[in-house]
C-alpha cells in the first residue's frame, strides 16, 4: 500500500475531489496547511506598510491506495491539481507498513 | 423643573446613546486591527474607559468639566455627585434640555477620548496600569480641556470657547488633538512592540475592523449632530456634513493608496472615513456642504500619508491615533479658519476665503497649539509616573505570549470548538 501526500492550491481541492471518486478511491483526508517552495511568500500592505507573508496558505490531500492502483490516482492528482503556473505544490508517495480499519480491525487492502 | 423643549431633549438623549455606541465600535475597529494574541486585551481597554470614566463622571468629571468656571481653567465643585443637577435645566431659551441630558451626552464623549488612547500602546500595555491610567488622565487632561472648549457660560466660561473664542462645534480639540497628543507621548513612553518594523504585525481579522468603522460612522451622527444640543437645522447641517466629508474621505485615502501602493484596501477605506469623520468633527456645524466635502477630499489623503510618518520618525503608535485624530483634528479645526461661514451657522464666524480675514483661523491656530501642548506633556509625565512606580509595559515574555492570556485568562477564538482537550 501506498500514502499519496499532495500539497495542492485551495482552489484545486473540489476538483482533485470529484476526480479521485471517479477514479474510484475509496478515501481521503484533506487538510489546511502553510507553507512555502518556489513561489515564495506574497506581499500585502496594511496602510502602506508593506508585510511579507512567507507562509502561503495551501491544502494538504493524503489518499491511501494499493500499490497496483497508485501510478493512476497519482497521475489523476497531478493533471487535476495542475495549473500551469507557480505554486501548483507537490506530491510525494511513502510506502505504507499496515492499515487497520478501527472500527472492525480488517487490516491491510481490506481495510482500505 | 422649568419648561423643557422635548424634541430637543429627545434628539440629545438619543444621540447620548448614539455616541456611547462608538466605543464598543472602537473596541472592534481596533480588535479587529491587532494581533489575535492580544485582541480582547485591545477590546477590554475600551471598556475599561467606558466603566472608569462613568464613575469618575459622577463623583467629580461633570462638575470640573461643566461647574461654574474658575478663571475659564477648570470648573468648581458644585455638582460633586452630580448634586444640583436632577431639576435643572440648560440650554437656550426655547430649546432647554435637561442638565442631566447633557451630562450623560458629554459622558459619553469622555469615554471614547481616553478609549482612543489604547491605540497607540496596543500589545504592550499593562491591564491594571491602563485602567488607572483612564482614571489620572481623565482628571488631570481631559476635564481641563474639556472645560476649556466646551463649557459656555456667558463669556464666563472655558477660555478656550468663551475668551479666545476659537470654534470647535463636536470635540476638534477636545476629542480628537488631545486623544492624538497624549496617543504620540503614549506611545513614546511606552515604546515599540517588540518587532516593530521586523516582524509581520498585520491586522488579525479585517471584517471585524470594518464592522468597527461602520459603527464608529453611525455613531458620529450623535457626536457631530447631536453637538447641536437641538433638533433643528443647525443638527442637520451638522449631520449632512458628517456623512459628506467620512464619504469623501474614505474615497481619497483609498484612491491615494491606489496611487502609491498599488492597491485600493479595505483597511483604507475604512482608516479614510474615520479620519472624514475627525477632520468635520470640529467644523461639522459651521461649513456649508461644499466646504465639508473640499475638507473631506483632503483629509483622506492627508491622513493616508500621516500614518505612514511613524515609520520615518520611529514611533510605534501603533493604530495611528496621531495620524488620524491628531492630524484630522488640526485639519478640522483649520478647516473652520478657512472655511467656515456664517451662511451655516449664524453664532459660527466666516474663514478667510468667505471674506472673513484671518481673525477666526488665529484662534484656531491658538486652540490647536494649546491644547496639543498641554495635552502631550500632561499625558507624557503621568505614562512616566505610571512607568516609573507600578509599571506600564508589559514584561517581554508576556508581550510575546499575548496579552489574552497574561491579563485576562482567556483566548479570543476557539476555531475547533474543541481545543480544550488537546
Amino acid at each position: 500500500m501506498k500514502l499519496i501526500t499532495a500539497i495542492v492550491k485551495p482552489a484545486k481541492v473540489d476538483d482533485i475531489k470529484v476526480a479521485l471518486q471517479a477514479a474510484g478511491v475509496a478515501g481521503m483526508t484533506v487538510s489546511e496547511t502553510r507553507g512555502f517552495g518556489r513561489q515564495k511568500g506574497h506581499t500585502e500592505i496594511y496602510r502602506g506598510a508593506e508585510y511579507t507573508v512567507d507562509f502561503i496558505p495551501k491544502v494538504r490531500i493524503e489518499v491511501l491506495v494499493e500499490d497496483a492502483e497508485a501510478q493512476s490516482i497519482i497521475d489523476t492528482i497531478v493533471t487535476t491539481a495542475n495549473t500551469g503556473s507557480i505554486g501548483d505544490g507537490k506530491l510525494w508517495v511513502t510506502p505504507v507498513e499496515q492499515v487497520i480499519r478501527i472500527r472492525t480491525g480488517e487490516r491491510g487492502g481490506d481495510a482500505l | 423643573m422649568q419648561a423643557i423643549n422635548s424634541g430637543d431633549t429627545a434628539w440629545v438623549l438619543a444621540s447620548a446613546a448614539l455616541v456611547l455606541f462608538m466605543t464598543p465600535g472602537l473596541a472592534i475597529f481596533y480588535g479587529g486591527m491587532v494581533r489575535a494574541k492580544s485582541a480582547l486585551n485591545m477590546m477590554m481597554m475600551s471598556f475599561a474607559a467606558m466603566g472608569v470614566t462613568t464613575i469618575i463622571w459622577v463623583l467629580y468629571g461633570y462638575s470640573l468639566a461643566f461647574g461654574k468656571s474658575q478663571g475659564g481653567f477648570i470648573g468648581n465643585l458644585d455638582h460633586i455627585g452630580l448634586s444640583s443637577t436632577l431639576d435643572q435645566v440648560t440650554g437656550a431659551e426655547g430649546h432647554q434640555i435637561p442638565v442631566l441630558a447633557f451630562a450623560m451626552f458629554q459622558l459619553t464623549f469622555a469615554i471614547i477620548t481616553v478609549a482612543l488612547l489604547s491605540g497607540a500602546i496596543a500589545d504592550r500595555a499593562k491591564y491594571g496600569s491602563w485602567v488607572i491610567f483612564v482614571g489620572v488622565w481623565i482628571t488631570l487632561v481631559y476635564l481641563p480641556v474639556a472645560h476649556w472648549a466646551f463649557a459656555a457660560q456667558n463669556g464666563e466660561g472655558g477660555w478656550i470657547i468663551d475668551k479666545l473664542k476659537a470654534l470647535d462645534f463636536a470635540g476638534g480639540t477636545v476629542v480628537e488633538i488631545n486623544s492624538g497628543a497624549a496617543a504620540l507621548a503614549l506611545a513614546l513612553v511606552l515604546g515599540k512592540r517588540d518587532g516593530f518594523k521586523r516582524d509581520p504585525m498585520r491586522p488579525h481579522n479585517m471584517p471585524l475592523v470594518l464592522l468597527g468603522a461602520g459603527m464608529l460612522w453611525f455613531g458620529w451622527f450623535g457626536f457631530n449632530a447631536g453637538s447641536a444640543l437641538s433638533a433643528g437645522s443647525l443638527a442637520a447641517t451638522a449631520m449632512i456634513n458628517t456623512q459628506i466629508a467620512t464619504a469623501a474621505a474614505a474615497m481619497t485615502w483609498v484612491a491615494y493608496e491606489k496611487k502609491r501602493d498599488g492597491k485600493a484596501t479595505t483597511l483604507g477605506v475604512a482608516s479614510g472615513a474615520v479620519a472624514g469623520a475627525v477632520a468635520i468633527t470640529p467644523a461639522c456645524g459651521y461649513l456649508n456642504p461644499m466646504g465639508a466635502l473640499a475638507l473631506g477630499l483632503i483629509a483622506g489623503v492627508v491622513s493616508a500619508w500621516a500614518v505612514t510618518r511613524k515609520y520615518k520618525f520611529g514611533y510605534d503608535d501603533s493604530l495611528d491615533v496621531v495620524g488620524v485624530h491628531g492630524v484630522g483634528g488640526i485639519l478640522g479645526m483649520i478647516a473652520i479658519g478657512l472655511l467656515a461661514t456664517v451662511t451655516a451657522n449664524e453664532a459660527g464666524a466666516d474663514g478667510l476665503f468667505f471674506s472673513g480675514g484671518t481673525t477666526q483661523l488665529n484662534r484656531q491656530l491658538i486652540a490647536i497649539v494649546a491644547v496639543a501642548a498641554f495635552s502631550f506633556i500632561a499625558t507624557w509625565l503621568i505614562a512616566t509616573v505610571i512607568q516609573k512606580t507600578i509599571g506600564f509595559r508589559v514584561y517581554r515574555d508576556d508581550e510575546l505570549t499575548g496579552l489574552d492570556t497574561t491579563f485576562h485568562a482567556e483566548s479570543a477564538y476557539d476555531i475547533t470548538g474543541n481545543s480544550n482537550r488537546y
